[in-house]
């Protein structure tokens, strides 16, 4: 099969990391060759982060570029539109409508862009999910990545058991139930 | 069995399964994780030294005493640890030494973009490159062997893709964890002159031992598509060629990026009709093609800036372009802010009301120069807070002087801020000088230091204590505040500034990050304010107008109160959660 691309677009501290190794482990899981692509250091202090994920029967690259990837999973609906270049023409962008303003927004400098839920669409196979509500439904706000792995587990092939299992392996012991909670409702969503 | 592993995980794993016993590192983006992930075996032993100098002369020591030995640090902790490496490569190993050296292309995380490449040339010494993780567990086991059978340290350089992707690698068994004997060896180890010109000959003599291994070592490959054009690669954008190009080409993959072989190269080059060096940023592979007198296509078609990509690769060497959404209008930037809650903000809000020039240095707070708090003036390298301030006070004289500070972190005091504060009392300088005292090593994510009271594995130890450190060094006013506390924090700045001596405020409040923090609740702005704008000044995620007023997002607030001590009109509370 073709390398499939997969990448995962968030604010800092958002908990994208945790997203991807648990998508990484399932894919591998899955017999799959994997690779996964983080940035560590400066950029996680609340600044545009991005992981990416490719699997396939060989992967050589790590990274996604320009209109390479087949999804887009964004936890904030800015860097949603910011990752629109690295989506493939038509391809699946899985979006999670919270807002999160950038310092030039909170300093006026800049106007947070309006109506990017409807350029989604229209140049997107677009699901939107409040994924912030889903999370405080679920018991921790916090939880707002594995609603989103939930999100995009429902897109996949792959069975619900073999998420959780790798949930599992992936969350302390203590937040387990809430994340198992926040998965299944992303992934009913 | 196989495992999904970070290229710095799996580099750790390599020197467990090569023996090594010994690792001493100081922290730095993207090499971090490989001394971290080292600590994860019981049975090696592992530190952080103050500073990347400490850790290599600790890892050559322990190499010479016959133990297999590991250093890690970022490309601009190569500059630090330089003196020693030069000199380790005269005197040799007995226990194999690699120096793990990760470069960041692109800036992701660093002050600059140097290539470490030209380290190896410079003091001879062997580096291999991997390009993912697999190659990084299997390059660290024959760094190893390359190490103690050439008698050299090895380097083995990283860059941040390769340090920070995770692909899969199958685990082995680890080899037995042997200390060679150690015997006295004068003419070997102890570099003065005498010695040291007899050793240079046998680096020079390694070196052509070395360029033979290169020509016949399975660390390099040759990949046969039966095409015209050939890649001359190695590392990440080994990667990226054969993801761009495929079986279009054929690939000459250098694991051995130093020394480079003559034979081989030309050999390949000889074959094809076009022949590409990708390599980011120096031209270092193309220069020796260049240099044996092969016809290569390099910089002239690629940058020497930041990282490459497969589709730069793709258009350049292929003339395909990929189709691609562009996002319409503008999208407005992200950049990294100082975490809700973070000490420094404090610190900032201050430095910035008072309008002083501040002379920053490497760390979390160096976020103090973005907008809207703008208030690093300088920022260099590790410790150059405090001696480039000192610079600034003896050309610009006593009063320039009173409006002007130095910011540096804990952890970078100890690296090597301290010096800078004895060359300022030694030579009578003047100037405050503020350490950002937050109880851990931030930004590479959360190290204990010598000044934290725990090691590496978290077992208690002494503790520096920075107040006793200063006045020993002849600081004579010492003062230690809490920055959240901006009334009484700007009046000892105040205080401090007027003082003509040099003076030292230790600004101590945790990282927000800590799990020894527990912020709760969040604050929220009641119908006093007066829309001042003042609390907006602190450059908070979780503060930002809506509708013409401040308000503060609870999602983004932890509630850290710093907010209401800022607003003049005491418009801000604290609510519980």
């Amino acid at each position: 099969m073709e390398t499939r691309s997969i990448m995962i677009v968030g604010v800092g501290g958002q908990g994208t990391l945790l997203a991807s190794r648990i998508l990484g482990n399932v894919l591998l899981r899955q017999g799959f060759d994997v690779k996964v692509s983080e940035v560590h250091g400066m950029s996680q202090r609340g600044g545009s982060v991005v992981t990416y994920v490719r699997y396939g029967e060989k992967v050589c690259a790590p990274i996604v570029d320009k209109g390479g990837a087949d999804t887009v999973l964004a936890f904030e609906l800015l860097e949603a539109k910011r990752a629109l270049p690295y989506l493939k023409p038509g391809g699946r962008m899985l979006v999670n409508t919270q807002q999160i303003d950038p310092m030039p927004v909170i300093m006026g400098n800049a106007a947070y862009p309006a109506g990017i839920t409807d350029e989604l669409k229209e140049k997107s196979e677009l699901t939107a999910v409040d994924a912030l509500s889903l999370a405080r439904q679920a018991g921790n706000q916090k939880a707002v990545n594995v609603v989103l792995i939930g999100l995009l587990a429902k897109t996949t092939d792959i069975p619900f058991d073999v998420w959780t299992d790798v949930l599992a392996e992936t969350v302390p012991a203590k937040f387990l139930e809430v994340n198992k909670q926040a998965f299944s409702l992303g992934y009913h969503a | 069995m196989k495992k999904l592993l970070l290229g710095n995980a799996a580099a750790a794993r390599g020197a467990y399964e090569a023996g090594v016993s010994f690792v001493s590192s100081y922290p730095g983006t993207p090499s971090t994780e490989i001394t971290e992930e080292c600590v994860k075996f019981d049975n090696i032993y592992c530190e952080w030294a103050p500073n990347e100098k400490v850790a290599a002369e600790a890892a050559v020591g322990a190499a010479i005493a016959g133990g297999r030995a590991l250093t890690c640090c970022k490309h601009v902790g190569l500059n630090v640890m330089a003196d020693p490496v030069f000199t380790a490569s005269y005197t040799g190993v007995n226990g194999g030494l690699v120096i793990a050296v990760a470069d960041d292309p692109g800036m992701h995380s660093s002050q600059n973009e140097q290539d470490s490449r030209h380290y190896a040339k410079a003091a001879k010494i062997a580096m291999l490159e991997p390009a993912d993780s697999a190659e990084c567990k299997a390059f660290m086991k024959a760094a190893y062997e390359i190490s103690e059978n050439f008698d050299t340290p090895v380097f083995f350089r990283l860059t941040t893709r390769v340090a920070h992707s995770q692909s899969l690698v199958e685990t082995e068994e680890p080899a037995p964890q042997t200390v060679k004997d150690y015997k006295k060896d004068a003419a070997k180890y102890v570099m003065v002159p005498a010695a040291a010109i007899r050793r240079h000959a046998a680096v020079e003599d390694r070196m052509r031992q070395l360029e033979a291994f290169a020509e016949e070592t399975d660390l390099n490959t040759v990949e046969d598509n039966g095409a015209s054009v050939g890649v001359i690669s190695a590392g990440i954008t080994y990667t990226y060629a054969k993801e761009a190009l495929g079986d279009k080409a054929d690939y000459l993959k250098l694991g051995l990026v130093y020394p480079l072989p003559e034979k081989l190269i030309k050999d390949f080059a000889a074959k094809h009709k076009t022949v590409y060096v990708l390599e980011e940023l120096d031209p270092f592979i193309e220069e020796h093609c260049k240099a044996i007198g092969v016809q290569v296509i390099g910089k002239e078609a690629f940058s020497l800036l930041y990282e490459y990509s497969v589709n730069n690769i793709r258009e350049t060497i292929l003339g395909e372009k990929r189709a691609t959404l562009p996002a319409d209008g503008d999208t407005p930037v992200r950049p990294p802010v100082m975490c809700p809650g973070c000490p420094h903000r404090g610190t900032f809000f201050v430095l910035k009301k008072l309008g002083l020039t501040v002379a920053g240095d490497i760390g979390c707070y160096t976020l103090g120069a973005a907008a809207p708090l703008s208030s690093i003036d300088t920022t260099v390298c590790m410790g150059a807070s405090v001696s480039a301030a000192h610079g600034m006070a003896k050309v610009k004289g006593k009063e320039f002087s009173k409006k002007l500070v130095s910011v540096i972190g804990d952890s970078t005091f100890i690296h090597s801020g301290i010096t800078g504060l004895i060359n300022t009392v030694y030579n009578k300088g003047t100037g405050v000088i503020i350490i950002l005292d937050n109880s851990i090593t931030g930004m590479t994510g959360h190290q204990d230091n010598p000044t934290t009271g725990k090691t590496i594995r978290g077992e208690a130890t002494k503790q520096v204590d920075l107040a006793l450190l200063c006045k020993a060094v002849g600081i004579d006013s010492v003062r230690i505040a809490d920055p959240f506390d901006v009334k009484t924090f700007e009046q000892i700045v105040k205080e401090e500034c007027a003082k003509e001596e040099p003076s030292v405020i230790i600004a101590q409040r945790p990282c927000a990050l800590l799990k020894t923090v527990k912020y709760t609740g969040h604050c929220v702005i009641t119908d006093a304010c007066r829309n001042c704008g003042q609390c907006l000044k602190a450059g908070c995620p979780a503060i930002a107008v809506k509708d013409g007023r401040p308000v503060i997002d609870r999602t983004q607030c932890n509630g850290c109160g710093l907010c209401v001590n800022i607003c003049p009109f005491h418009a801000i509370k604290k609510e519980d959660a």
